[in-house]
């Protein structure tokens, strides 16, 4: 059944001209910009074409007895990866809209069998999209602010446990150069300023952390490391700052000097 | 404007253009942060990174301490960066040899200089070229397998090691001289010195500095792991510390943290010397201020060190500015082997880049090379061999920052097309130079980590140039 999918994803690759050595660019997403305009009629023609070819095959597929090995879930995620695999090049061809295509994986990722367990200490850069474990359904979602640099508010929602760090990689914030050291507490690029009563509320700060915050710049009296901070209930609608740098302040004047000219 | 308007506005003009090429030379922290800044604020430009070694990465993987491997997770960030689309790796070519920094500027729009500090500072005093002193940062290089010092072969064989400066790279050389061999074991310090620490006689290592307490350049976290080194005690003299806890009750907290720290050492450490006097504690390491070396001295034979005289200073001013003045007063200090760590410097790459000597930078204003249009420079060859990776991040993105605007103001000119590597690498095939792509390094990356695994290590790095190309068929 698996020569079935193959066979039938065949033709729908021949109409595409295939990307070779497609690679995952850094997904620049942010919730307030409007969806960049790019062919979003074709994308969307060719997403339903897939999706029609998965959900025709699937059934069929677990239907059979010729693999009494796999496992239901198995099979569909393999289908769901083999779309996605054809998806990719496709959409790098067409020029689609990112968010689309993060849309659709995520689509995807949610077939995997294993969430992607991210440690306390750390976590690969490369780890961008966030598998739905299905074990925290129960817990309700945290509303969290970040206040970029520019001024710009990101909203997003994170899970109690989750690390503001790791909300700010598994949501895909546009935040520039956040988590350098990916949570190992070996940088302090994760800097962030909280509201005072927040801040008076959280975990008690460790040695370590205060050791990596004090070469921050922009330290203030409520400032704390991001990938410490773990999200609980009483954080929801929580506000946080991304601190000013030195050059931020510079390359604002400049721009300002330019734009009176 | 607001920012959302502002990005549109951007992509809008972005998208109208021609895809404007940037050059970068030098794959360190600020090369791959300035391009993955450029890459991530401008949808079309493409970015060439230059390298003049094999392997990429520059001080992150030759540099940072082996036992600090948590720094090194920028390499994540950068691969990715390498592997996009829009951006290109060219390994094994040397700018200002195998190509000119003109010939690039003809190839690209523009071109940002990242090729930070190969060189250091010198003392100046009268033995310094003795068998046996060597520049720290040229240690550093040999135990992280940089290729130029793989020949090192430092001698470990005296007992008492002193180290000029108080600077996180002094520490860095404190603990890997001190650190019992198990530690050092399951880094991914090279085989070459690993074995030559196991047959080192080094058990006393000074840190000496010109200047006091309150002017220390290294930071709380590495203090720390030196002062908690197992198998070693700090030896810090109380005396040193005397009225400070008074200054620096008001100081900026990092400072504060870090005096407070020392004084702590300094004090619980007097008090149970006298218990541990007898103890078998194998190996010391200390502190001195207020000395400034004035000779190496050679031994009897006149071949090696014996020991440096230093005079003691005194305080002129405080904080930062403080200057140190000689007060008459000599003292000299025995040992066998001598690091000068008082900083990295960066050399002049072409006749074409205007640089100052004086500062060993390149002369500029926000990244923006002074009188040469189109040229640009970023990290420690812009600001001074100063500070640690989020402060030469920051120091990339504004200089990237520079490039963007001068990108969207048409200070830089798209609409002249230019050709980019398909330039550049006629030259290079024309001189004999066959650059290394950054998948021929993930050939070596592979060879180097299979080579580790056997030793439980996370790699074990090829530090010959000509076994990695051979590796990959050049």
């Amino acid at each position: 059944m698996m020569l079935v999918t193959i066979l039938c994803s065949v033709p729908v690759s021949a109409l595409i001209q295939p990307q070779v050595g497609w690679k995952a660019t850094r997904l620049k997403q942010s919730p307030s910009l409007p969806p960049q305009g790019g062919c979003p009629n074709f994308s969307l023609f060719f997403f339903f074409l897939l999706s029609t070819i998965f959900i025709t095959l699937t059934p069929a597929c677990l239907a059979t007895k010729d693999t009494p090995g796999d496992t239901k879930q198995d099979l569909s995620s393999m289908i769901a990866q083999g779309i996605s695999g054809l998806v990719r090049p496709l959409l790098s061809g067409l020029k689609v809209s990112k968010t689309h295509f993060v849309y659709f994986c995520k689509v995807t990722e949610q077939n995997c069998i294993r969430s992607k367990q991210v440690s306390r200490r750390g976590f690969s850069s490369t780890c961008k999209l966030q598998c739905a474990s299905g074990e925290s359904s129960s817990a309700d979602p945290v509303t969290v602010h970040f206040i970029n640099r520019d001024g710009e508010r990101l909203t997003t929602t994170a899970k109690e446990g989750e690390s503001l760090l790791e909300v700010v990689v598994n949501q895909n914030l546009a935040i520039d150069g956040f988590g350098a050291c990916e949570g190992t507490l070996a940088c302090s690029t994760c800097h962030l300023i909280f509201e005072k009563d927040v801040f008076q509320k959280l975990d008690a700060i460790s040695d370590e952390e205060m050791d990596m915050l004090d070469l921050a710049y922009g330290l203030t009296e409520t400032s704390r490391l991001g990938c410490q901070v773990r999200i609980k209930k009483l954080m929801d609608g929580l506000t946080v700052r991304v601190p000013v740098e030195v050059s931020d302040i510079r390359s604002q004047l400049e721009v300002g000097k330019q734009s009176k000219q | 404007m607001a920012a959302p308007a502002r990005v549109g506005l951007r992509r809008w003009l972005s998208s109208r253009a021609p895809a404007p090429r940037i050059c970068v030379v030098g794959s360190g922290p600020a090369g791959f942060y300035t391009a993955q800044h450029i890459l991530k604020h401008h949808d079309l430009a493409q970015v060439d990174i230059y390298e003049k070694l094999p392997v990429p990465f520059g001080l992150v993987r030759f540099g940072v301490a082996p036992d600090h491997p948590e720094v090194k997770n920028v390499i994540n960030t950068f691969t990715h960066t390498a592997r996009s689309d829009r951006c290109a790796y060219y390994g094994n070519v040397t700018v200002g040899r195998d190509v000119t920094v003109g010939e690039l500027q003809q190839a690209y729009h523009a071109v940002v200089l990242s090729y930070g500090a190969e060189d250091n500072r010198v003392l100046g005093i009268p033995g310094e070229n003795l068998s046996g002193v060597y520049s720290a940062r040229a240690f550093v290089g040999w135990y992280n397998g940089l290729p130029e010092n793989r020949d090192l072969k430092p001698d470990l064989s005296c007992e008492t090691a002193l180290i000029l400066g108080h600077g996180n790279v002094a520490l860095d050389i404190a603990r890997i001289l001190l650190s019992p061999l198990d530690f050092l074991r399951k880094t991914d310090i090279t085989d070459c010195s690993l074995a030559a620490l196991a047959c080192s006689k080094v058990k006393r290592v000074w840190l000496a500095g010109r200047r006091g307490p309150l002017q220390v350049a290294f930071t709380i976290k590495e203090l720390r792991e030196m002062i908690n080194l197992p198998g070693t005690q700090p030896v810090l003299n109380p005396a040193d510390f005397t009225g400070l806890e008074n200054a620096v009750k008001d100081a900026p907290r990092p400072r504060k943290r870090l005096t407070e720290l020392m004084i702590k050492t300094a004090l619980e450490k007097h008090r149970e010397k006298a218990v541990m006097a007898q103890a078998a504690v194998p190996r010391q390491w200390g502190l001195k201020f207020q000395r400034s070396p004035q000779e190496v001295l050679p031994t009897a034979d006149g071949m090696r060190v014996r020991g440096v005289r230093m005079a003691l200073t005194r305080l002129e001013g405080s904080g930062d500015s403080a200057k140190a003045v000689p007060t008459g007063d000599m003292e000299e200090l025995e040992c066998g082997l001598v690091l000068s760590s008082i900083g990295y410097r960066s050399l002049p790459l072409d006749p074409a880049v205007p640089f100052d000597t004086q500062h060993s930078i390149i002369p500029n204003n926000l990244g923006r090379v002074m009188g040469v249009p189109g040229l640009y420079c970023s990290g420690w060859v812009k600001r001074g061999p100063v500070g640690v990776i989020i402060t030469t991040m920051n120091d990339s993105f504004d200089t990237a920052q520079s490039v963007l605007e001068d990108l969207q103001e048409g200070v830089l000119d798209v609409s002249v097309s230019k050709e980019g590597f398909g330039a550049v690498g006629s030259i290079l095939r024309s001189r004999g130079i066959r650059p290394v792509s950054f998948s021929e390094w993930e050939k070596i990356d592979a060879a180097e980590v299979a080579r580790g695994k056997a030793a439980g290590k996370p790699r074990e790095k090829i530090v010959d140039p000509q076994e990695m190309l051979q590796l990959i068929g050049h």
